[in-house]
């Protein structure tokens, strides 16, 4: 039984290959060959789909805004959430395990709750529409998560650490910045994955935040679903095209994913 | 934990992030709370009215069909995801060049958008030019997703699994590399049982990766929204109308602000109670 046991992933990973695969096939299609009839790949091999993506403002823009406000959030939650996630691994403070606990039921509200008064609260400010009220909503989920994921990797760097620095006469800040964030670097590298793989999918919040100018490409794509028919070899190439920035991503965390895991309580 | 000192300044460290959470929580959900009691005509006049939303949703019987239908949604697929992630997980190779092979080719489906991911098992699965629904249909099953209740959740249910069951692997997987070879050494010498091993070794040692994925997946498959809208849109009929769908319908679809801002909170609690249930029964051990 033993011999045959690698064909259990093996057999996930082709199920998981499949649907993209078949996402491929159909952007390489020309809208005729798609409706015409059934074929395992593309009989008449066109770039068509790319080049309109590629050409057209209203497409690529939409790239252009997912990443901003994408790379906007992770950044802004991984910075705030390092020294909360410091706090709650070394210090007791008046109310801390609420507090925790109710950072992490921010993870459990549906974005259907909230997306008609988050629409109305970022039109009331100002921001509506623009790439910055995109990554400020999406710290509702990615703060709390990137503060649990790095309070484990904090709680498993030993306190002799900290203490020997104060000891050294290293202030806080220059302690926190040159020694402790130097430590838990794969820690960092775990969050900030899990922060970007969040809000580059989340779409409903991303769609409610936005019109026009910063609107995400996901967005995009519904859009040409429901007006222009169904393109679906436009669909599918913009579909292809979001996998490629976390096919990027993953390659390059694709250690610290591994070992991360295995350091921090997550 | 009882080496940490206590300080109160380190709320300072903390501060920048509950203002920024609190940003996002506190209003939208008081706004929320404000308009489950209130009744309005449009041009921003509203009636109090108690709890008069609440007592109308919790008799509905259109409330209690998407929320059963929400029930057992996740109720599926946790009963899939999980078992197959653990073996996943155990069968992967432990190293060399194949592991991460087999962990960015998996790690793939977490990273695409939801709606792209509803639109590609909209393609995969469309009955006359689809490979599922075309091959299915070639083999004599009459498969329909548009049309088939039953035929829809099973697509639904495909999709989550695609898209899902990755996340407890790589869950699971980091319980399973954190586990000392010595462990497997001892449990050789004693002649244990491969059963043994999972049992005693492998799954104490997963517990702690195994209730941070049963959770995920409970919160998230429980609000599952965006994927299902695409695929199916709630359809056919109610069939697979879950309990985010229908919330939307209401609020944007009939913008009947009352009834769905009191769903909302309903929908929140069910989904805290729910969670707060999970995590204390699954952690009973370490507390005692």
């Amino acid at each position: 039984m033993k011999r045959y046991a690698w064909l259990v992933p093996a057999l996930y990973i082709v199920f998981v290959l499949l649907p993209i695969y078949w996402l491929l096939n159909m952007s390489f299609k020309t809208t005729n060959e798609i409706l015409g009839s059934f074929t395992l790949w593309p009989q008449e091999f066109t770039l068509d789909n790319y080049r309109k993506i590629f050409t057209d403002p209203t497409w690529y823009r939409g790239y252009l805004n997912s990443i901003s406000y994408v790379a906007l959030n992770t950044v802004l939650s991984v910075t705030v959430a390092l020294p909360a996630a410091y706090a709650f691994s070394r210090y007791r403070f008046l109310g801390d395990k609420h507090l925790f606990f109710w950072l992490l039921t921010n993870r459990m509200a549906p974005p259907a709750v909230f997306a008609l008064p988050f629409f109305q609260l970022y039109s009331a400010i100002g921001l509506f529409d623009t790439r910055l009220a995109v990554a400020l909503a999406h710290c509702l989920f990615n703060i709390p998560l990137a503060v649990w994921i790095l309070e484990g990797f904090m709680s498993s760097v030993p306190k002799e650490l900290d203490e020997t620095a104060f000891v050294d006469g290293y202030p806080f800040w220059r302690f926190f910045v040159r020694i402790f964030i130097p430590t838990i670097a794969a820690g960092i590298g775990v969050a900030a994955f899990f922060c970007f793989m969040f809000s580059w999918v989340e779409l409903l919040l991303a769609k409610t935040l936005t019109a026009v100018d910063a609107k995400p490409i996901a967005a995009t794509m519904t859009r040409t679903a429901s007006t222009s028919g169904y393109e679906l070899g436009l669909l599918a190439a913009a579909g292809a095209l979001t996998i490629v920035p976390g096919a990027f991503v993953i390659y390059f965390v694709r250690n610290y994913i591994a070992k991360g895991f295995a350091l921090g309580r997550v | 934990m009882n080496t940490k000192t206590v300080n109160q300044k380190a709320w300072w460290l903390v501060a920048p992030v509950v203002v920024l959470v609190a940003f996002n929580a506190v209003i939208p959900l008081m706004t929320v709370v404000n308009y489950s009691v209130q009744e309005t005509f449009g041009e921003n006049v509203f009636f109090f009215e108690g709890v008069k939303w609440f007592e109308q949703i919790l008799r509905s019987s259109r409330f209690h069909e998407s929320l059963g239908r929400s029930l057992l949604f996740t109720a599926i697929v946790l009963a899939i995801e999980v078992p197959l992630g653990v073996a996943i997980a155990l069968t992967m190779p432990r190293k060399g060049p194949w592991v991460s092979v087999c962990l960015v080719l998996m790690a793939m489906p977490l990273l695409i958008p939801w709606n792209v991911v509803g639109a590609m098992w909209n393609i995969l699965a469309l009955p006359d030019i689809g490979l599922l629904g075309h091959t299915l249909n070639a083999m004599g099953i009459d498969y329909n997703f548009t049309r088939q209740p039953l035929a829809a959740w099973a697509t639904l249910v495909a999709m989550d699994v695609w898209h899902w069951t990755s996340l407890v692997v790589l869950l699971a997987y980091a319980g399973l590399s954190a586990i000392p070879d010595a462990y497997y050494q001892a449990a050789k010498i004693d002649g244990a049982s491969r059963w043994a091993v999972f049992r005693y070794i492998q799954l104490p040692k997963m517990k702690r990766v195994l209730t941070i994925a049963i959770l995920l997946r409970f919160m998230d498959s429980f609000m599952i929204y965006t994927e299902a809208i695409v695929v199916t849109g709630g359809g056919p009929g109610n069939s697979t109308t879950v309990l985010s769908i229908d919330l939307v319908k209401i609020a944007l679809g009939q913008f009947d602000l009352g009834p769905a801002a009191a769903m909302s909170l309903i929908y929140f609690l069910i989904i805290l109670l729910l969670s707060w249930i999970f995590y204390t029964v699954m952690t009973k051990d370490e507390q005692s």
